[in-house]
């Protein structure tokens, strides 16, 4: 379990992923580059559209047949792009594992929880029937469901939204992956339940020495939950480096922008909340430039000529704007708008 | 579970009951005197009315209606008007050809049906889809007896393989009779194929797009894994309910196809009951037929619990 | 499943539709159908009636273009006519289906509880029934002919549409606009026809198109039966019927009735698959 290990589990390098929409190809995703080491985390955060799932769904190979995958994804040094399908299910659930935003319909309505809990158990460790039926309960009873014995043969409309999250990690977890990958896996579940999955996942991950790559829009669960971190907008990383260094020292207008924009407890009555003007790109419609562009206080005209490069601004902390010497010049909150 | 059960026992049984009611009112009470239809219009009043009281048609509805219904317990459904022989007796001889025929054209729908309805959902929108797909659109513009034609035209007429019609009976062993209700047979199931084919696909490509199947894929199922062990039997419920629906078809296609090959079967008894006015047999029949498709949709029903979790809890 | 609030635009509608492959070509089958039988009303190559033994059973020539059947009677002038008795059944009795079951289902829709348990519990009893056995019954009862076909056709019909009308009205009748108008005041009658017809219009047509169809289907079979249109009336059903006895000397005969039937049914089930494609996008699933 050594959350030290030289050599990188994931080394992801200039990903691109083409899709085909009813407008014809959109290019979803561009030029994302990480690395990700064993048992560290890792948060994707931006809104809706960004590319944040798609690329989520790269890593698994899970993309539809028409998509176009570009670049490399290496895991433990095998490249993972072009893998035909059967060698990726080998790894699927096995070596990587995720879990999904809906949790009401994630899982098989015909079949037992116990019996979707053994699948993967089944198919990868080639347990019993017997000895998986006894690891799914232990699973069950580690992911915190009340009297796993008992409800092992029930069926999934038997459980409520935030067990059925539970489940699913459960069988996320089964074959002890070395990268969890957590698609918004809070967002569809009742408040009181988010802090309750949020730190399940938490412990599971520290205990068993798991990379996880969580992805939210949520920056407060960004905050508390994963030490590197990476705003997407538009199809690429706009910025990116140690959560702790990004927080305190925002380089990117989008990220200074999303940050802005939260609702402050305690601010005077009547005050407006901030908005970012502007709307989120259509994937078809992505400029050649700074996806950003149209709606950034500082957009230049060299801005839109080509995607800036990601700029080094000390620390590991990327920035990919052309005008971060002014973006980061002084406090976030001395910027207009 | 039983409870459930229970209930649908009790409104198969209320539903039974209904269609019995409506049958008799339609023929007996509706054709006004059968008597005087089956001696003819010159016939002598009194001639009419010794024919009524003998076949009982001269009692109130209501107790020649109660005199069936307590016959049916007891298997005893009356003598034909036509020819004074039992009734059960006749429809229980001319069963042993349409139901082996109903059975023999069920299982090849469902074999096409199955096979091209998964086989083109699997293969979405590449071309055996596409061309599948045109088959079935074909196929369930025709009508069934004249794909029957076409079938004696090709197979009687053309070729000489088989005849053009009749039944060879039992007698001469099993394979001799089934090779009579083999072109019949066919021209049922290629039309009930086409339709059962599309609803598969349907469903298929429904279930395909589930979240759970996501989940599937992401434990690392391969896709036919996920195919056969998560999508069908979901894909199931709604192929199931078409099937049950698709028996009252097939039961009045058995009837129409029974004309075309002259097979002596409870189709054609019902017809040669008709031109012989020979109502009681035609109540009976019908009787049958309408029981055969409530008491399906019942088996459905019960089948929709066995298969489905949800539903037990639903509606107890 | 929502239903859009405005009926499409015509313009925009008539360059879509022109542009889809299924509406062109089911339209250009129907209207082939239904042109023959309107021609078949001034003129028709031949009498349809007229029985000319020493004329029976030629081959195709310039003067019969498609031959003669047993009694003489040229075949193109009986597909014809005989488009007419096709359409006739069609229309009535898909008016029938959908003037019964659309009312059934409205009032289904709007009153609840057992109102609409009754209604519903009477047309799953009918589909119990179907048109060949109804027909049938109705012929042992009343006698066969068109009035009897129609009649049970029809009859048979009726619940599907009261499925579908309740299913969408349901639908209707739970968007926000009509609890605003509940709450203003607006009886269920008012409601009915001025928010929850309109908006379910296009999913009426595409079931009347599938009716039509399936009414196609069973008025052929029932006159091949004998218990349809009865002669001297030409039909479709009953030409397949007379060919069938003749099948070892005149085999085309028993080829044209059939091809004219299919026709007549695909065209409408391509007419059916576009219009629900047109109409509302959200009703057709990936076909």
């Amino acid at each position: 379990m050594s959350g030290t290990d030289h050599k990188p589990l994931l080394e992801v390098e200039n990903l691109g992923i083409q899709l085909s929409t009813s407008r014809g190809p959109a290019q979803a995703v561009r030029e994302v580059s990480f690395v990700l080491k064993r048992g560290e985390t890792l948060g994707l955060v931006g809104e809706s559209g960004c590319g944040k799932s798609i690329t989520a769904l790269a890593l698994m190979g899970l993309l539809p047949e028409s998509a176009g995958v570009s670049g490399s994804i290496k895991l433990d040094g095998n490249e993972l792009v072009g893998l035909p399908d059967a060698d990726y299910c080998k790894l699927r659930g096995n070596r990587i594992s995720m879990i999904f935003q809906e949790p009401m319909t994630a899982l098989n309505p015909m079949h037992t929880i116990g019996r979707q809990i053994a699948e993967p158990l089944r198919r990868h460790k080639n347990f019993s029937a017997a000895q998986a039926r006894k690891e799914a309960i232990a699973l069950l009873d580690r992911v915190g469901l009340p009297d796993a014995a008992g409800r092992v043969d029930a069926y999934p409309h038997q459980f409520s939204g935030g067990q059925r999250q539970r489940v699913t990690i459960a069988i996320a977890l089964a074959c002890q992956p070395d990268l969890l990958i957590a698609d918004e896996p809070t967002t569809a579940l009742d408040v009181t339940i988010q802090g309750q999955i949020l730190d399940l996942i938490a412990d599971l991950v520290t205990e068993r020495g798991m990379a996880m790559i969580l992805i939210s829009h949520d920056l407060g669960v960004i905050a508390e939950n994963v030490r590197r971190m990476m705003v997407m907008y538009g199809g690429t990383v706009v910025e990116s480096g140690a959560t702790d260094g990004v927080f305190s020292r925002m380089g990117h207008p989008y990220t200074q922008g999303l940050f802005r924009a939260r609702p402050r407890l305690g601010a005077k009555k009547g005050t407006r909340l901030k908005t970012i003007s502007g709307t989120v790109p259509e994937l078809a419609d992505l400029p050649i430039g700074c996806p950003f562009a149209d709606r950034c206080p500082l957009v230049e005209s060299r801005c839109r000529a080509a995607l800036p490069a990601a700029i080094d601004v000390g620390g590991g902390h990327h920035v990919r704007c052309l005008r971060t010497d002014v973006s980061m010049a002084g406090p976030a909150e001395v910027l207009g708008a | 579970m039983s409870l459930f059960v229970l209930r649908r026992f009790l409104t198969l049984l209320a539903t039974l009951a209904a269609a019995s009611v409506i049958i008799f009112l339609v023929l007996d009470a509706l054709p006004g005197n059968a008597a005087q239809m089956l001696m003819g219009a010159d016939a002598s009043p009194d001639a009419v009315r010794a024919l009524a009281a003998k076949l009982g048609l001269d009692q109130p509805l209501a107790y020649r209606y109660a005199h069936w219904i307590a016959g049916m317990a007891v298997g005893d459904l009356g003598n034909s008007y036509a020819y004074g022989t039992s009734v059960a007796a006749l429809i229980a001889e001319r069963l042993l050809l349409s139901i082996p025929l109903a059975l023999l054209s069920m299982a090849i729908t469902v074999v096409l049906a199955l096979t091209a309805g998964i086989y083109t959902a699997a293969n979405h929108n590449r071309f055996g889809d596409v061309g599948v797909m045109s088959l079935t659109q074909v196929g369930i513009a025709l009508p069934n007896f004249w794909f029957a034609i076409l079938l004696i035209l090709l197979f009687s007429v053309k070729l000489h393989w088989l005849a053009a019609g009749g039944f060879a009976g039992w007698d001469d062993g099993i394979w001799a009779g089934l090779r009579s209700l083999l072109l019949p047979a066919i021209s049922l199931a290629v039309v009930q194929a086409a339709i059962l084919a599309r609803v598969t696909r349907s469903a298929v490509l429904d279930v395909l797009r589930e979240d759970f199947v996501r989940t599937a894929r992401a434990k690392g199922l391969s896709k036919r894994a996920v195919l056969w062990q998560h999508v069908l039997r979901n894909a199931m419920i709604p192929v199931m309910t078409v099937m049950g629906l698709q028996f009252a078809n097939l039961l009045a296609g058995t009837i129409v196809i029974e004309n075309v090959f002259y097979l002596p079967g409870l189709g054609r008894l019902i017809f040669q009951s008709i031109a012989n006015r020979d109502l009681i047999v035609v109540r009976n029949c019908v009787m049958l037929l309408a029981a055969m498709v409530i008491t399906v949709n019942f088996v459905v029903d019960v089948l929709y619990a066995v298969i489905d979790p949800r539903i037990k809890v639903q509606n107890l | 499943m929502s239903v859009p609030l405005r009926p499409s635009r015509a313009t925009g509608f008539w360059s879509r539709a022109l542009r889809h492959r299924s509406f062109v070509a089911g339209g250009a089958l129907v209207l082939l159908v239904l042109g023959a039988a309107l021609l078949s009303l001034a003129w028709t190559p031949w009498s349809a009636y007229d029985i000319d033994i020493a004329a029976k059973l030629k081959p195709p020539s310039s003067a019969h273009w498609l031959g003669t059947d047993v009694f003489g009677r040229d075949i193109v002038s009986l597909l014809l006519v005989g488009a007419r008795a096709t359409i006739a059944v069609g229309i009535i009795a898909v008016g029938i289906g959908l003037s019964f079951g659309v009312g059934l289902g409205l009032v289904a829709a709007a009153k609840k509880a057992w109102v609409e348990e009754l209604i519903m519990r009477m047309s799953d009893f009918t589909f119990a029934f179907p048109a060949v056995l109804s027909a049938i019954m109705l012929a042992a009862a009343v006698g066969p002919g068109m009035v009897t076909s129609i009649t049970a056709i029809g009859i048979f019909q009726i619940p599907t549409f009261v499925r579908v009308t309740r299913a969408s009205a349901n639908a209707i009748w739970s968007r926000e606009f009509v609890l605003a108008a509940r709450a203003s005041g607006k009886g269920a009658f008012r409601i009915t026809t001025e928010h929850v017809l309109p908006n379910i219009l296009s999913v009426l047509i595409v079931q009347a198109t599938i009716g039509f169809a399936l009414a196609i289907l069973a008025e052929a079979a029932l006159s091949y039966l004998g218990l349809g249109t009865q002669p001297p009336q030409p039909s479709w059903g009953r030409m397949l019927n007379e060919a069938q006895t003749l099948l070892f000397q005149a085999p085309s005969l028993a080829v044209y009735p059939g091809v004219a039937i299919a026709i007549a049914v695909l065209g409408l089930n391509l007419l059916g698959d576009g219009l629900r494609d047109l109409l509302d996008p959200r009703l057709s699933r990936e076909r």
